[in-house]
């Protein structure tokens, strides 16, 4: 008696609990959001590494200044100084510093082994420069060849521009994969939102008969799909985290300094802001996209009502 | 309150793309504000048509029709929920939503014109108890027999005090006894200012209560007397 004479707040006129399965669409809709993470973080992955790549080895250069020693063609002054200085000098260069002559070993160990600096090669100086701004490796090549003939500039422009290609491909495949997602969680929700209409016709027909308008019945179906996407959502996002965790582990020497996660901090560092915005974001975009389909499906069907 | 005015209706098209014949033809009749038919007519005449056309279930494929001043041939879909709503319908087969309870069935047409709950519970209440429904308050339709059932599709159907009261067959299911109080109401209603519009097979019944009467017959009208 009690139970009627208060509405039950989820007063089910449609009998939509069990028109709509709690069971199918909230796990098809989980695997969707496991996946959208997972397209997510290949997303701001590869935008990371882009940046990381455009700001670390996009900003260097490496001039090459052969017979460091001998006389430059400017003033007869040292070569190597005369090169430092004018690349100090250069508006974009923040930096210009000499590798000493351990570093050079160390580069070329590879190739001459442990003994490289008793080989008797004449080895060029390397000059490591950081850019601040733009700079014209072309004219800079100009500039440098005339204060010290046979200098090489390389700006690893090539190699920087097929890398940033690439990782702009990967996060164009991640956009596309999250689209592709999007669009089968919306299907998934419209095709289960139809089995419902179908299951509840007589119900429907007999609550539009008694004064229903289309937003009322819209509502109701909205409200459960948007509750079992919701779920989907969360359940999806929660699957993710940890996935998502053990792949920034597994990430962390391509994007620099290791971080502790066993603390709260170290945690929330070991993905980007973006991320763990996203995760949270997954129900409620989950619950977005139910609401609208389940909308749209429903209204689009009444229509063959009078 | 009601016009018809060269009415034709026919069904279809069929998933096989064929457009049925025509259920009712040329149909013109009006019926005033506040007043009492009964429609009449063998089986396949044409009255559950006619009555579907009153309760919007469908609209005119031919003809004008106006349901309490409002244009129904023309009228915009968006219109007719608020129109329904002012209509009682008691149905041949009492479609009842089998999940929710007498009570909630009875409850429904308040809720769904917006009736707060602390409201409605009285009305409801008196309503079930009124059709000798008060101790099946909680029970749902499959735990109800026919009589019973109908009863309550009685009770939702006056709930809500419409202006128009339509009922097709309404006491198919009812006793003699349950018959007369029902006739009872629908004449209360009527005398209250409703428009009532029976249609029914039972000829004592219209013996027992004389009024006008719209006779059909193949789909026509052949008598408004």
């Amino acid at each position: 008696m009690a139970r009627s004479i208060l509405r039950p707040t989820g007063f089910d006129e449609l009998g939509l609990r069990r028109a709509l399965s709690d069971r199918m669409l909230p796990f098809l809709v989980a695997a969707m959001a496991f996946l959208a993470a997972l397209a997510l973080a290949g997303w701001t992955g590869a935008a990371g590494l882009s940046r990381h790549w455009q700001e670390g080895a996009g900003s260097a250069l490496t001039v090459q200044v052969p017979s460091p020693k001998a006389a430059s063609a400017r003033d007869g002054a040292e070569r190597l100084p005369a090169v430092i200085a004018l690349l100090t000098g250069t508006p974009g260069v923040a930096s210009a510093r000499a590798l000493a002559d351990d570093e050079l070993s160390d580069l070329l160990r590879p190739w001459l082994g442990a003994g490289a600096e008793r080989v008797s090669i004449p080895l060029p100086a390397v000059v490591a420069v950081q850019l601040s701004g733009k700079v014209d490796p072309v004219d800079l090549g100009r500039r440098v060849a005339a204060v010290a003939p046979g200098s090489l500039v390389e700006d690893h422009g090539v190699w920087i521009g097929r890398l940033s290609a690439l990782a702009r491909s990967l996060q164009a495949c991640a956009g596309l994969a999250l689209i592709l997602v999007v669009a089968v969680a919306a299907t998934v929700i419209a095709v289960a939102t139809r089995a419902g209409l179908s299951a509840r016709r007589e119900a429907i027909e007999i609550v539009h008969g008694l004064g229903a308008t289309d937003g009322y019945i819209a509502g109701r179906f909205a409200a459960r799909a948007t509750l079992l996407a919701a779920i989907g959502g969360l359940g999806g996002a929660i699957l993710a985290a940890p996935v998502l965790l053990a792949l920034a582990r597994l990430a962390e020497p391509f994007g620099g300094a290791p971080r502790e996660v066993d603390t709260i901090a170290g945690l929330l560092e070991a993905l980007p802001p973006t991320l763990w915005l996203a995760l949270p974001g997954l129900p409620l975009t989950a619950a977005v996209i139910g609401f609208l389909t389940a909308q749209g499906t429903v209204r689009r069907w009444l229509r063959q009502l009078p | 309150m009601i016009r018809f005015d060269s009415v034709g209706l026919h069904y279809g098209p069929t998933p096989s793309g064929q457009v049925g014949a025509e259920v009712l033809r040329d149909v013109t009749f009006a019926v005033p504000a506040g007043e009492f038919r009964w429609l009449l007519g063998p089986s396949g005449a044409g009255k559950t048509s006619m009555l579907r056309l009153m309760y919007l279930a469908v609209r005119p494929t031919r003809g004008r029709l106006g349901l309490m001043g409002v244009p129904i041939h023309e009228a915009r879909r968006r219109d007719l929920p608020a129109l329904r709503r002012r209509i009682g319908v008691v149905f041949q087969d009492f479609r009842l939503l089998p999940h929710l309870t007498a009570f909630d069935n009875v409850a429904l047409p308040l809720r769904l014109a917006g009736r707060p709950e602390g409201q409605l519970r009285a009305d409801v209440t008196e309503m079930l108890r009124w059709v000798g429904l008060a101790r099946r308050i909680e029970a749902r339709p499959a735990e109800l027999s026919g009589g019973e059932q109908q009863r309550v599709a009685i009770a939702r159907a006056v709930i809500t005090r419409p202006a128009l009261l339509l009922a097709d067959e309404p006491t198919g299911n009812l006793d003699d006894e349950q018959a007369q109080r029902l006739m009872q109401l629908f004449n209360e209603m009527n005398r209250l200012g409703t428009t009532v519009i029976v249609a029914t097979h039972n000829d004592a019944l219209v013996q027992r209560h004389p009024a006008p009467a719209l006779v059909l017959s193949h789909g026509r009208l052949i008598e408004d007397r």
